[in-house]
């Protein structure tokens, strides 16, 4: 940073000291030398990403601002661009409109993330252990197997899938979506395995020499190494369970079973006459802000888990 | 002889460790969609015994029920146009913050954050924001003077809307596009400058051709998401008005579980998995021809 600042310090042109011809300086302040920005695409890039930064922020700052405006602003033309007076009292007024059992949906929500979350990340792990380390037969076409399953929608094992629960008498209740995530995920064990790949062999050879069972370099060598990635994992694997939708809509049907998900959703019915943005809003700003710290706390980690699996093949 | 037996025991521990998603695989994957083939040529109302009916669910569908042709149309259209669109604006996001700029993790943030909050929250806000009357879209585009559209309640509208709504969520593109970009040799583009190529040449002869095997991944995933689009038409528009938003995950949906169509709806979810099929196929058949590999495999 210190030394963009330095740079452009004088390429802007406050050393004058008259060594270089003034045509020349001004042209490599406008149109940049090799290695800098010219002053005319530094304006570009900026202005660019200043607008497109402003069209991606505006619909979360909208939904922030409605959430804290009183009913009646909401629909007052022209927009109001900031709430007043701030309504704070809608985030708990919004736990309070008539819908699902809030307590119950919360703790249903913790239960199927905290399942998703333990049991992917750790299943993943076993199975891409033994793809990165081991020699068994079948391998090489089990692993195209996993991959080829990234391609399978979920639309069309959901009917089967149903019908099997719906035969075992699970429907309307969370078995069916607090067990499935215990069995590995494809995306997962291809990302782990990328990253078990890059911790050096010798560690587990000489392991072995030492007696060490696989189970025990697993898991006293692997995954200790391993925890940035499998973290990436935990990470992914908390956004999609806490957002997932259509896994609990076809299977949940009573209230005292919802997910915060179906719960949101629902938000809305209880409505009579004009729907009460602001208290959706704030719901809305309240259902997010998990993921949001998670985000903020883990972004590296988002960017890493995805640069694993998209670039490296 | 020692040598076999530590395989045959090094390959059954490998088992042991993969068991969980052979298991998994076989009860949630395998099964169910051979399951969803047989299942296809029955019709069954879950309440009924199934009757079996040979390639009728098909015949059907591709003759006699306007509303499949439909759901196929407008996730055809929503794939066709949405999908480059954002992977245009993926790449150009990316393009700037691979710029030497100040913040970097503050714009990536920004443009990245969309994408992972997405799901129910983001829906419910984006058909707030499209309200023909109160929403900030149309307020915005009455403060420059245009009358904006109804959106969703609007037959011409309601798909591009949920196209431009599809926008908002390129970051996950992006940040791959912005690590393709780092892994671009810096070698290159110097040599190429010392050759005197313009900036505009050079992502075409070079930034272009090296970055095609991560546009290849992020067009492919991008495909298989949207043939799949459900949340934003079943809660923005119950797949209306006038089935202009009918996507095939939403019609799929209602046959089996509003109307219990379970055989029918096996059928659609199979023309949807060989969709997908024969696109990322058809992709990698095609890629051989433009995507360029400058590293072996592995």
């Amino acid at each position: 940073m210190a030394n963009t600042f330095q740079r452009d310090f004088k390429g802007i042109g406050w050393s004058m000291n008259g060594s270089v011809p003034l045509r020349r300086r001004i042209r490599s302040t406008l149109f940049g030398t090799p290695g800098r920005m010219g002053l005319l695409k530094r304006v570009f890039v900026y202005s660019m990403l200043i607008i497109l930064a402003i069209a991606f922020a505006l619909p979360l700052y909208w939904m922030i601002a409605t959430a804290l405006k009183p009913f009646d602003q909401i629909f007052s033309i022209p927009l109001q661009w900031f709430p007043n007076p701030v309504m704070w009292s809608n985030f708990p007024d919004a736990t309070r409109v008539r819908g699902a059992p809030l307590p119950l949906c919360i703790w249903n929500t913790v239960k199927y993330t905290v399942c998703g979350v333990i049991g992917t990340t750790l299943s993943s792990a076993l199975v891409a252990y033994a793809f990165a380390r081991l020699e068994f037969p079948g391998k090489r076409m089990l692993f195209m197997l996993i991959l080829s399953t990234l391609m399978i929608p979920f639309a069309v094992v959901m009917v089967p899938q149903f019908i099997i629960w719906h035969r075992l008498g699970w429907l309307d209740t969370l078995k069916p979506l607090m067990i499935p995530p215990w069995f590995g995920g494809a995306f997962n064990i291809f990302l782990l395995r990328q990253f078990f790949l890059t911790i050096p062999k010798e560690y587990d050879e000489a392991a072995l020499i030492d007696g060490a069972s696989r189970w025990d370099i697993f898991w006293r060598i692997i995954v200790p190494l391993s925890k940035p990635a499998l973290a990436t994992v935990a990470v992914f694997a908390f956004v999609y369970y806490w957002n997932d939708f259509l896994a609990p809509l076809i299977i949940i049907s009573s209230e005292k079973n919802f997910v915060l998900t179906l719960y949101l959703a629902n938000f809305r019915l209880p409505f009579i006459g004009p729907i009460q943005w602001n208290l959706y809003m704030a719901a809305a700003t309240m259902f997010l802000v998990p993921c949001l710290i998670v985000f903020f706390f883990a972004q590296r980690l988002f960017v890493q888990g995805i640069v694993i699996t998209g670039i490296r093949r | 002889m020692l040598r076999t037996r530590k395989r045959l025991r090094e390959a059954l521990v490998a088992y042991g460790f993969i068991s969980p998603w052979l298991i998994g695989f076989v009860l949630f994957m395998g099964g169910p969609i051979v399951a969803s083939l047989v299942l296809s040529f029955f019709r069954w109302k879950l309440i009924e015994p199934p009757v079996f009916v040979g390639l009728d669910n098909y015949v059907e569908m591709f003759t006699a029920d306007p509303l499949f042709l439909q759901s196929l149309k407008v996730t055809g259209l929503y794939v066709l146009i949405a999908i480059p669109a954002g992977q245009v604006l993926a790449l150009w996001l990316a393009l700037l913050l691979n710029q030497k700029i100040r913040f970097l993790g503050f714009w990536r943030s920004l443009f990245y954050l969309p994408s992972v909050i997405g799901g129910v929250a983001v829906t419910v806000l984006w058909l707030w924001m499209y309200q023909p009357d109160y929403g900030v879209i149309n307020s915005l585009l009455e403060l420059v003077g245009l009358k904006g559209p109804n959106w969703l309640y609007s037959e011409s509208w309601s798909l591009p809307a949920l196209m431009i709504k599809s926008l908002w969520s390129v970051g996950g593109s992006m940040v791959i596009y912005l690590a393709g970009l780092q892994g671009v040799p810096r070698e290159l583009q110097e040599a190429a400058q010392v050759d005197g190529a313009g900036e505009v040449q050079m992502f075409f002869k070079i930034t272009l051709p090296m970055l095609t095997p991560v546009i290849f991944f992020n067009v492919i995933m991008a495909i298989i998401l949207g043939i799949q689009t459900f949340v934003e038409p079943y809660l923005m528009t119950l797949g209306g008005p006038s089935n202009t938003t009918l996507f095939l995950g939403l019609y799929l949906y209602q046959a089996a579980f509003r109307f219990l169509k379970m055989g029918y709806a096996s059928a659609m979810a199979w023309i949807m998995f060989i969709i997908i099929m024969t696109v990322t196929l058809i992709q990698f058949k095609f890629s051989e021809r433009w995507v360029y590999y400058e590293m072996p495999e592995g």
